[in-house]
């Protein structure tokens, strides 16, 4: 199977005052055709601002994509001109957002968003984007379409405005849709609507998921494999049900520990400490202040990344000792 | 959780009871002109004993954060009684509220928002002694240091300002500004869900280790539900304003009888679930606690719902050692 989505050494800086701040290092993961990955993380890992740089959605200025290639069908997405770059976005990638009042116009009809995309994208007459509009809103279970499209955003609850948000990325039948923590915001009982909606399109369409999630119950639902990271780098990569059931980065193990509530109301396992500052990493492995199994190397060398068995590997230089 | 180690079914008297709680807010008008109602809470009842930890959960909009701030007097009730030790709450709140809040205290979702940012730490949690008059200005940095390192700071966070700190290191400031009246009862309102997974741990264990030394009791509001079968006794589960189930963990856990607490819990996604076992999702969302159901609150995304359901409002009643809100239960359970 060749792969939909390649990318490869994408690092992305942002220059701050007080230095140059990098939010994503040198990172590498591939996703086949119809499968979904979940990039997941904690606030700081650089899962977001990874998902932005695919499609170039890191405003200019802010911060900027130095090194690595993001190739879409073996074409590299950061070399394209801005001119063809736009044919990718909402036609052949589609993505989702965690707050869809944000990636909602407020001023614009729900009809009218969703009509842009086809016109611009299919070409599409007014008319027929309009009644195409109607046909997406009932695919994704709004009820009464017909009287939705000519509402506004704040017309709309939480999980309709994110049903509408997957409607317009769905517009065009992209092969991969980029979802950054799309349920974070909703009620556990609209999550898994949302999330029962979005796997039946993937059915459906045979897209491809890539889910930003920090949330390890959802990537266990939802997700084929799983890229874990820790202060911007990629720290372990694989099958999820590998992954879960023998994590070989320490920071995946912790993870998962705290994730796993035992419900016999004993201590919980903690991660002690907190993220490093991205301004002042430590000089080895960054996770080895907190991590229970670093030795004397982990302070001085970054571990490369290892393979761990088939289709798992995992930066550590212990990789593979960490308990389950 | 130490009232774990009590035998089955001794009860300890209750330190913080809510009785048929009512709370309506005017809608629309601004000044309550146009006449809507937001329903907010329709009669609950609950009650918080030492020790335990009672946990009330929920989704947006089923009431549980104005059921926290009702019984910790921040918004005084529309109607039902509220008693702390016992005696009448709202009679406690206006003549002496200083009274109920040496004993009932709370911490709230996001600590940037609930701390003061122009106060340093050692102020934060030293006011609450300065007000309750709790200890010598002498005495009272030792008092804090002593507070401070109580919830896992060190001496060199006196003087930091909550910009300087980490979100888990500012949640344990709020925790020992709460704890530094040596209150009986801590609502805990989302305490740890602003927080990274590898931190609400951390914080978790704190709550838990301070509970087991002081005594304290916790109401604890989460719509984490694994986490509340963690650290929970009892379990409330709320909708639109209502307790529909409540009973304790181990019976909860055992079985749900309520159809929503059936789909709340069962929507979690949860590690280690076979795929393709969880439940088909709820329909629809919530309706509006302005135009409230007639009936049942829930028949109207209930998947068992009847005619009767539309017509009569169920009762809480005991069902198979638990109290649950639904007309149908025992033909559910069975």
């Amino acid at each position: 199977m060749t792969d939909l989505l390649r990318v490869e050494g994408l690092s992305v800086e942002f220059p701050t005052a007080r230095g140059v701040v990098r939010a994503v290092a040198d990172l590498s993961f591939a996703l086949g055709r119809g499968e979904t990955v979940a990039l997941v993380g904690e606030s700081g890992s650089g899962k977001s601002t990874a998902a932005l740089s695919l499609l170039r959605l890191v405003p200019p200025g802010t911060g900027r994509v130095s090194a690595g290639r993001v190739l879409l069908d073996g074409e590299d997405l950061l070399a394209l001109p801005a001119a063809a770059l736009r044919k990718v976005r909402g036609a052949r990638v589609g993505m989702i957002f965690q707050d869809p009042m944000m990636a909602l116009n407020p001023v614009f009809t729900i009809g009218a968003q969703i009509a842009e995309t086809l016109r611009r994208h299919a070409g599409m007459t007014a008319a027929a984007a309009e009644a195409r509009a109607i046909e997406l809103l009932r695919r994704v279970q709004v009820p009464a379409p017909e009287r939705r499209i000519r509402q506004y955003p704040h017309n709309l609850s939480g999980g309709m405005r994110q049903r509408v948000m997957i409607a317009i990325a769905l517009a065009c039948r992209p092969a991969l849709l980029i979802a950054d923590e799309p349920t974070t915001a909703l009620d556990v009982t609209v999550q898994a609507q949302v999330l029962a909606l979005v796997a039946d399109l993937k059915a459906e369409l045979g897209m491809a998921v890539l889910l930003i999630t920090h949330d390890l119950g959802v990537v266990w639902e939802t997700a084929q494999r799983v890229v874990v990271l820790y202060a911007g780098r990629k720290v372990e990569e694989g099958p999820v049900a590998t992954v879960f059931a023998r994590p070989g980065h320490p920071y995946t193990a912790g993870l998962l520990r705290a994730a796993r509530w035992q419900e016999d109301g004993g201590r919980l396992a903690e991660i002690p400490g907190t993220v490093p500052s991205p301004l002042a990493l430590p000089p080895g492995c960054a996770f080895a202040p907190r991590c229970p199994l670093a030795v004397a190397r982990c302070r001085e060398a970054r571990p490369p990344s290892q393979a761990l068995g088939r289709d798992q590997e995992a930066a550590c230089w212990r990789a593979g000792e960490a308990p389950a | 959780m130490l009232a774990r180690r009590r035998g089955p079914g001794v009860t300890p008297p209750p330190i913080l009871e809510a009785r048929d709680l009512v709370k309506r807010f005017p809608a629309g008008g601004g000044l309550g002109l146009g006449g809507r109602t937001v329903h907010a809470l329709n009669g609950v009842s609950l009650a918080i004993a030492a020790g335990e930890t009672l946990a009330v959960v929920g989704e947006s909009g089923c009431g549980k954060t104005t059921l926290a701030h009702c019984l910790t007097g921040l918004t005084t009730p529309s109607a039902g009684r509220l008693l702390l030790d016992g005696e009448d709450a709202a009679a406690m709140l206006r003549r002496e509220p200083m009274r109920f809040r040496r004993r009932v205290q709370i911490v709230f979702q996001d600590p940037y928002a609930s701390l003061n940012p122009r106060r340093r730490v050692a102020d934060t949690v030293g006011d609450a002694l300065r007000i309750h008059r709790l200890c010598p200005r002498r005495a009272r940095r030792d008092r804090v240091a002593a507070l401070i390192a109580e919830v896992g700071l060190g001496e060199e966070h006196l003087d930091r300002f909550p910009h300087e700190l980490s979100g888990g290191q500012r949640q344990r400031v709020a925790i020992a500004r709460a704890l530094a009246v040596e209150p009986a009862v801590v609502v805990c309102d989302e305490p740890v869900s602003a927080l990274d997974v590898s931190i609400q741990a951390q914080v978790i264990n704190l709550l838990r280790d301070l509970q087991a030394r002081r005594s304290v009791g916790y109401l604890f509001i989460s719509h984490n539900l694994a986490l509340v079968r963690h650290i929970a006794r009892r379990i409330a589960v709320m909708y639109l304003g209502e307790v529909v189930e409540t009973g304790t963990t181990a019976e909860l856990r055992r079985r749900l009888l309520h159809p929503y607490s059936q789909a709340l819990f069962a929507a979690a996604p949860e590690i280690g679930r076979p795929p393709g076992t969880a439940r088909p999702p709820l329909s629809g969302d919530v309706p509006s606690p302005i135009d409230m159901p007639r009936g049942c609150p829930f028949h109207t995304r209930c998947p068992h719902a009847r005619a009767r359901c539309a017509a009569e409002a169920p009762a809480l009643r005991p069902v198979d050692g638990r109290m649950v809100r639904c007309h149908f239960a025992e033909e559910l359970s069975a």
